[in-house]
């Protein structure tokens, strides 16, 4: 059986306003696929609809063939990992992972190896015998996620698994559950509010906002294509800038206040008011460019990161790498800015559409 | 496509909320409606009438009895206040010696049946009292205990520990930076206990105030003793209803109109107040506790350990009595296990009765406070709210109270349950399974939701979840507040006054027979039955919640 998860039209309504406006994934066997918004963008809510905690206002859920919609929580088969590990407190490590599998009525013969294997994946054997309360933050996570991959579901949901963890170890255990997951080829649709996470355990991200899907890709994808200002603007850092697009027969030219016309491919035809979205490493000092003036400038040891206030006062952000050069502006100093207009991405003002290739 | 369904699921839920609302109005609104509707006939008057009002409000033979109840919880109130305060400031910033055994006594004494108390002090300080003979004998006249003022002295010595329990609360959350502040912008020592820190714990006093009151207000057995003619509002209502002479059921539900509609207006009065003045407090430095040595330490805690022995006498005095034996006219023969021995022969119907009826109650106020508390955290919605409203109902009817309407709500067909031992259940139920609730929901709240979806995602069914995670993991809530549901059980007196009968008399109500009819010997033993039965209640409770036990 294959364990796709096919979303169609998921609507979601709470009593006065709709937090969920007809969502559609397709997540293919295997993936590990994230939801990623800023909070009450509905990730969350749509996750839980697929674990059956949410009522389901419209749309359709497939795993593999079967529709889930009517099919109670308790029997989707689905393994969860909650924000908060939900760890139960009265049970030890091992009874917690065992529970899944007696409420499966899995023998009792099988069970002890079950576990014994399970807790050895997520490298806690030596707790078997704990009480949870005696585990740190790390450790009930891996308890957590045990007890979840432990019953073989079809599919592995993780809500904001790891934000109850400091930066190091969330660092550390986003590669545990990222090489567990390749390991057994569960199905696993992961919800992070944190773009960095995001970007470094997915295979394939979809970007939400106001209950909306705004763009689903690779994270090479995602970063460096921007479907709209939203994603430019949530995933990493962008620079913002208004320009003009004009078109002759020789092709388009994207015109910055104070700069030469550059010379611009699009993906279709286009004249008029248009938002040029830039990350802080795709500009650079040049000779000729926008002018402008050094505000401020950071240390960050691999990069220098300049604030560029320009002759409109706009400010942007430029980032230089160490590696690249020797040279260190300064405060005051007098630069001016380009970039390789292939890189960057443009959008119509007006629709938010997206122009560039 | 799937619809929003609006229409009520049929589940168990269902099931449980509408057989609580179900119970809850036949034993509770039932009962109080009929008390409602009886108040306004009368057997003078031709259909209906404020006739039963309007005597009230004129004959002084009444009307005092209101005044008097509200001197007697006026001056409670006053005098715990003056008592509580002091000792909760102590308590919280002191390094008094002993503190953590002061502590379990004041709740202690607290816990105590209160018209123990009332007759311990007869013992003491009575006409016939150990303390007043050994006092004559050497020429020395006290004032007496009967009357007004002995009343409000043994309420004061029984009710300081709410308010000792609520300010001590508020003043362990103040954070210790606020009175540091106040020293810093140059206030001395007594206008800032005055200006910052009395301000600041006054919704937790006045909450504590509103307790001491309504426990005075609905208390029976102590005025019922001590009283001697002062005549308060509850030992009015049992008089009108249960005195030999003239029964006068119309008259007695209007009493007791008159005494829920008092309680009323004092809970509107606190929610009024406290509503207007309460301060979020985010203790992140809770008060420091000052360090005393040698005479000072001790000149701290002075204050405590007299109002704690005098709190903890009457406990104390009812042991000792409970092996004296005395003649009819009150001599000593001896001391001996005579007094056991004759309640063991002529009163063991009433400790199997006692004993019986309280685990019966306890049984079904578990499982409904288990059931409650879910449907009240977990299940909101006008139904939840409804059944909260009514479930502490009870809070606002004292007991007599709800004994006569259920008396008159049940003494006819179809439903005849006056005499029997249900009914005496039934009102140990409905009285004290607010303990439970109280203790069960303030637990569950602290519960993490997730851990139920947690199971249920494993594949073990909500019904199943439910019984087997979250009924387990509330099972410490619930279980502190039905050891109070239990103490409180076991103790009760005002209801069972009403509605017992000669088979089902219980322990409490015998002791104040006893009591009556001068038989001190088997009064005490009855009493430190139930005295002791309490303290190892406590002692378990202290034990199970490690001493984070909430009276309160």
């Amino acid at each position: 059986m294959s364990n796709a998860v096919i979303i169609k039209d998921a609507v979601k309504i709470y009593e006065d306003f709709t937090a969920l406006k007809g969502v559609s994934l397709d997540i293919k066997e295997g993936e590990f696929f994230t939801l990623l918004g800023p909070s009450g963008c509905g990730k969350t809510t749509l996750l839980r609809m697929i674990a059956g905690f949410n009522s389901i206002e419209g749309g359709d859920f497939y795993i593999g063939d079967t529709r889930i919609n009517d099919i109670p929580a308790h029997k989707r088969d689905i393994g969860m990992v909650f924000q908060n590990y939900a760890i139960f407190p009265h049970l030890t490590v091992e009874e917690n992972v065992a529970y899944g599998l007696k409420a499966r009525k899995v023998s009792r013969k099988e069970i002890p190896g079950r576990v014994e294997r399970a807790l050895e994946q997520v490298q806690i054997s030596h707790l078997a015998k704990r009480s949870p309360s005696a585990l740190s933050g790390g450790q009930q996570q891996r308890v957590a996620l045990a007890r979840a991959f432990v019953i073989e579901p079809n599919v592995l949901l993780m809500d904001e698994p790891l934000s109850n963890l400091d930066a190091k170890l969330r660092v550390q255990m986003r590669t545990v559950i990222r090489k567990l997951q390749r390991q057994l080829g569960i199905t696993t649709i992961y919800v992070t509010h944190d773009q960095e996470e995001a970007l470094a355990i997915s295979d394939r991200i979809a970007v939400m906002k106001d209950g909306e899907i705004m763009q689903i890709g690779t994270p090479k994808e995602i970063y460096s294509r921007p479907a709209n200002p939203f994603v430019a603007g949530f995933i990493g850092v962008s620079n913002f800038l208004d320009c003009e697009i004009r078109s002759s027969s020789s092709g388009s030219q994207v015109i910055l206040k104070d700069a030469a016309p550059l010379p611009i491919k699009l993906r279709k035809e286009f004249e008029g008011k248009a938002r040029l979205s830039a990350r802080p490493e795709q500009l650079f000092f040049t000779e000729q460019g926008m002018p402008g003036k050094i505000l401020f400038y950071t240390f960050l040891g691999d990069f220098i990161e300049y604030e560029v206030e320009l002759e409109d006062s706009q400010t942007l952000t430029v980032n230089e790498y160490t590696k690249d050069t020797s040279i260190q502006h300064d405060i005051g100093e007098q630069v001016h800015i380009s970039f390789d207009p292939d890189k960057i991405s443009l959008y119509d003002a007006a629709t938010e559409e997206v122009l560039s290739l | 496509m799937t619809k929003k369904s609006k229409k009520i699921q049929l589940d168990f839920w269902f099931f449980v909320r509408l057989f609580v609302i179900l119970g809850l109005c036949l034993f509770i609104v039932y009962p109080f409606y009929t008390i409602i509707t009886k108040s306004v006939f009368s057997n003078k008057v031709e259909g209906l009438t404020l006739y039963n009002f309007v005597r009230f409000f004129t004959k002084p033979y009444y009307y005092t009895s209101l005044i008097h109840s509200f001197v007697v919880c006026f001056f409670t109130v006053i005098f715990a206040t003056l008592v509580g305060v002091p000792i909760a400031y102590l308590m919280t910033r002191y390094n008094i010696a002993g503190k953590k055994m002061l502590h379990i006594g004041i709740i202690l004494s607290l816990m105590s049946p209160p018209f123990i108390g009332a007759y311990s002090w007869i013992i003491l300080l009575g006409r016939a009292g150990v303390v007043t003979k050994a006092l004559a004998s050497i020429g020395m006249n006290i004032p007496t205990i009967y009357g007004r003022n002995g009343i409000i002295f043994v309420f004061t010595l029984h009710l300081f520990p709410y308010i000792y329990l609520y300010t001590s609360g508020a003043m362990n959350s103040i954070d210790s930076s606020l009175e540091e502040a106040a020293e810093n912008l140059g206030m001395n020592k007594l206008r800032r206990i005055w200006s910052v820190t009395l301000p600041v714990i006054l919704p937790s006093l006045l909450a504590g105030c509103v307790m001491v009151f309504m426990t005075c207000l609905a208390d029976f057995g102590t005025p019922m003793l001590l009283g001697e003619g002062y005549t308060v509002l509850p030992v009015m209502v049992y008089n009108e209803y249960m005195s030999e002479s003239a029964t006068n059921p119309y008259m007695a539900s209007a009493l007791s109109v008159v005494i829920v509609s008092c309680s009323l207006l004092v809970l509107l009065f606190q929610k009024a107040v406290i509503d207007r003045k309460n301060y979020m407090m985010s203790s992140l430095r809770p008060p420091k506790e000052i360090e005393l040595h040698g005479v000072k330490r001790f000149l701290a805690g002075l204050p405590i350990y007299i109002i704690v022995f005098l709190a903890f006498l009457p406990q104390v005095v009812v042991v000792c009595q409970s092996f004296i034996e005395r003649s009819f006219s009150g001599v000593v023969k001896g001391v001996n296990l005579n007094n056991y021995r004759s309640i063991a022969s002529k009163l063991s119907r009433n400790i199997r009765n006692t004993y019986v009826y309280s685990l019966v109650a306890i049984f079904f106020i578990i499982i409904i406070g288990i059931l409650v508390s879910y449907i009240l955290v977990r299940k909101k919605g006008k139904t939840a709210t409804l059944i909260d409203l009514m479930i502490m109902f009870p809070y606002v009817i004292p007991g007599s109270v709800l004994g006569i309407g259920l008396i008159i709500a049940f003494n006819k067909k179809p439903v005849i349950l006056v005499g029997t031992s249900a009914i005496m259940i039934i009102s140990y139920i409905i009285r004290k399974l607010p303990y439970t609730v109280r203790s069960g929901s303030a637990f569950l709240y602290q519960m993490d939701p997730f851990i139920e979806e947690a199971s249920i995602n494993l594949g073990v069914s909500p019904m199943k979840t439910f019984f087997a995670v979250t009924a387990r993991m509330m099972l410490p809530g619930i279980m502190s507040g039905a050891v109070l549901s239990w103490i409180t059980c076991i103790n009760e007196l005002s209801s069972s006054i009403m509605l017992y009968s000669g088979r089902t008399s219980t322990i409490s109500v015998a002791i104040y027979q006893e009591v009556t009819r001068m038989s001190d010997g088997t009064a005490g033993a009855l009493a430190t039955i139930l005295t002791v039965t309490t303290i190892l209640s406590l002692l378990i409770i202290f034990r199970l919640t490690k001493g984070k036990v909430k009276i309160v």
